[in-house]
């Protein structure tokens, strides 16, 4: 018999019939819909994870020192190949630009840092000052920080740590007290100024404070430059409500300024002191440049064209492939323990398909006295297994679905009632609706093939004699 | 055997040779069927007659093809169907053979038409084609009107039409009908076999009825085949058909 005409003879079968292959249907939906629904939850969860992950900037980073910095000095052992520290190139202006520009890379920013004094109140205050890039406004440092990110990219705006915050208050927390919820903290002090000093770094050999370099070849005749104290009036925006001490990378601050702001200062870095003694150019050289990378996967990549290009890299890209074979391993049970409602749908399937041989005897043998062959009932069957399998595949990925949302609704719910912000913890790729679908018939097939063959080795003789 | 219809015939369309069917039914051996031997040429309308148990039934089954012989050979249109595999059998029971019940063994989850054409459907003919060819054989059984009715809405006589017309679409070359009168009043009986024997002469069908009616029987049939426990007790032409058949001419 051909395709079309097996797909319309099952069908109309299982229409003969609505009610118990309904119920064999919803089965096979319930039992699609629970591998969907945990499916859906790993991947989901993963992807969440994920997000944090690139949110975090600690997984999509890349670190870029110079091999001039000695204090990579001892891992030249595999990084350095062979280059002497003092011919390697160094991480100046050029080089960021250079980086900026390979493939895969969003943006490389210099790590500007350094240790300061603030003045609020009339009070000083010694802290690490740190310049963060635009990007990071979507990191999630600033998640649940209290006022507003920087309102420009040279804007005299400061975002504070919840920390120093607490310091200028004078409410620093002690440790094993209850620490001061960040609003409570933040209130006063948004909108407020207050002064940070910093030394300038401007050229000796030029008129103005308005040269650009910060070091200089020290072979040149005006090798000299000169520090000159400044201070500048800079307006609380924000809060964040991060702990100081974990591992945010260039956040690593107490006191975050608009980059392009702390780059216009030209203050003085720590290693300014040592450039001098070195050959440079007459342009900014950096300590380290932070290097955004699109995707986690590309880091290695991108890590190693910048090795080539003579710096050293430093990534946290182990720690993702870590990740990644926990989730699988997570997926991998979900998978398991969703399976198990459609392997009792299968029973149910066998057990349908069984009643309907028992119900359809004379039916079968009608079909074979006109001509039908064993190959044609066994493909009836079949298919009317296959039939149910696909229509309870497509209602389960769609109860599935509804499930996960529900869920996830219920998730959000329980997470806006602890103040924290509403997470996507369940998706269904695609592939998971065409897989479930797919895995559904193939299982409904496997539970046909004993009632098919059974309907097949019908004795006509003896089926028509039934009534 | 009957002497005078095989030695002149080399068209032999039905040939069984010391057919055996035995059962076993719980300790003891049921012979259905216990050696027989006739031969039926092509175009030739039989009745097999016998009461209930005699074995009429098991010897049209084995001829059908439903069923295989314990021993001996069952030879139709040439093919000896106890030696075809089980695919064979059902290609000889789709092209060679149509089958009519007493009890019609119509679908009843299907129409009149989808009923007619399923055979066409295990032969794989087109769509289009086989809808023309469902109509067509529903008009010659004079059924073209309740097309996209249920067997359990018509009438006995119809539902018989529908399943003859069944048996005709593959356009086989045996007609073997199982008491078709069996389920019908005396008048939509004799419109059955009417219809049969239209078939007989008009298409040159070979046809084995079986009936316990002698009546029925010898008021159509060509030749009476009596069976009893299983064996051939009587095998002779029908004199008072012969003469009327062959004055019409319909065959060869």
């Amino acid at each position: 018999m051909k395709a079309y005409d097996l797909a319309e003879l099952a069908v109309r079968n299982l229409r003969e019939s609505v009610l118990r292959n309904s119920l064999t249907t919803i089965g096979i939906s319930v039992g699609v819909a629970s591998l969907v629904a945990m499916l859906s939850l790993g991947i989901g969860l993963q992807q969440m994870a994920t997000r944090r992950l690139v949110k975090s900037g600690l997984f999509d980073t890349v670190l870029v020192t110079s091999r001039r910095d000695l204090r990579n000095f001892n891992r030249g052992d595999d990084q350095g190949e062979g280059l002497d520290p003092a011919q390697s190139p160094a991480l100046d202006e050029p080089s960021r630009k250079k980086i900026e520009q390979l493939p895969n890379v969003v943006e490389a920013s210099p790590d500007l840092r350094f240790i300061t004094s603030f003045t609020y109140d009339d009070k000083p205050h010694l802290t690490m000052v740190a310049g963060i890039p635009p990007s990071y406004r979507t990191n999630d440092a600033f998640e649940g920080m209290q006022g507003s990110f920087f309102s420009a990219d040279d804007a005299p705006e400061v975002i504070l740590q919840k920390s120093f915050a607490a310091d200028l208050r004078g409410k620093t927390a002690k440790p094993g007290s209850d620490e001061v919820p960040v609003t409570e903290l933040a209130k006063p002090l948004l909108g407020k100024e207050m002064t940070m000093r910093y030394a300038e770094q401007v050229d000796g050999s030029s008129a103005g404070g308005s040269s650009e370099d910060k070091s200089k070849d020290p072979a040149n005749a005006g090798t000299s430059y000169s520090i000159v104290s400044h201070e500048l009036k800079l307006k609380i925006v924000g809060v964040t409500d991060l702990d100081p001490d974990s591992m945010r990378g260039p956040v690593r601050a107490r006191v975050l300024l608009p980059l392009k702001l702390l780059q216009s200062l030209h203050v003085v870095q720590p290693t300014a002191l040592r450039d001098t003694t070195q050959a440079t150019s007459k342009v900014p050289t950096y300590a380290t440049v932070s290097v955004r990378v699109k995707d986690p996967a590309k880091i290695q990549a991108v890590e190693d064209s910048i090795k080539k290009m003579g710096f050293n890299t430093f990534s946290m890209l182990d720690a993702t492939r870590s990740l990644r074979r926990f989730f699988t391993i997570l997926d991998l049970f979900l998978g398991i323990f969703g399976s198990l409602a459609l392997a009792v749908a299968s029973i149910g399937i066998v057990n349908t398909l069984v009643m309907a041989i028992l119900e359809r005897r004379r039916e079968i043998g009608i079909m074979k006295a006109i001509g039908g062959s064993d190959g044609d009932v066994q493909k009836l069957f079949f298919v009317e297994a296959g039939v149910m399998g696909a229509f309870g595949g497509a209602v389960g990925v769609a109860l599935g679905w509804t499930i996960g949302r529900i869920i996830n609704a219920g998730t959000n719910v329980y997470l806006r009632r602890q103040d924290l912000s509403p997470e996507q913890i369940w998706f269904v790729p695609w592939w998971l609706v065409i897989g479930a679908i797919v895995f559904a018939i193939i299982v409904s097939l496997i539970s046909g093939v004993y009632p098919a063959t059974r309907a097949s080795r019908l004795d006509p003789v003896q089926a028509l004699r039934y009534e | 055997m009957t002497a005078g219809a095989t030695s002149d015939s080399s068209n032999i369309a039905i040939r069984a040779d010391n057919v055996c069917r035995h059962y076993a039914m719980g300790e003891s051996l049921i012979r259905a069927v216990d050696g027989i031997s006739i031969e039926v040429p092509a175009g030739e309308f039989v009745a097999l007659l016998g009461t209930s148990g005699s074995g009429k039934s098991s010897l049209l089954n084995l001829i059908a093809g439903l069923d295989r012989p314990t021993s001996g050979a069952v030879i139709v249109e040439g093919k000896d169907l106890a030696r075809l595999s089980r695919e064979n059998l059902a290609q000889h029971r789709l092209h060679t053979v149509g089958m009519v019940f007493q009890s019609f063994n119509l679908i009843p989850s299907m129409t009149v038409i989808e009923n007619v054409e399923l055979p066409l459907r295990f032969a794989e003919v087109e769509r289009g084609r086989r809808d023309a060819l469902a109509r067509e054989a529903l008009d010659k059984v004079g059924l073209s009107k309740r097309l996209n009715h249920r067997p359990s809405e018509l009438s006995g006589g119809e539902q018989q039409r529908t399943s003859l017309a069944r048996a005709l679409i593959n356009r086989p070359k045996l007609l073997l009908a199982d008491e078709p009168t069996g389920n019908l009043d005396s008048r939509t009986g004799t419109e059955i076999m009417n219809l049969i024997r239209q078939f007989n002469e008009s298409l040159g069908m070979t046809i084995v009825m079986v009936t316990h009616e002698k009546a029925l029987a010898g008021q159509y049939a060509e030749r009476l085949i009596s069976l009893a426990d299983g064996k051939l007790v009587d095998d002779q032409p029908n004199v008072a058909t012969v003469s009327t058949t062959s004055s019409t001419g319909g065959r060869a």
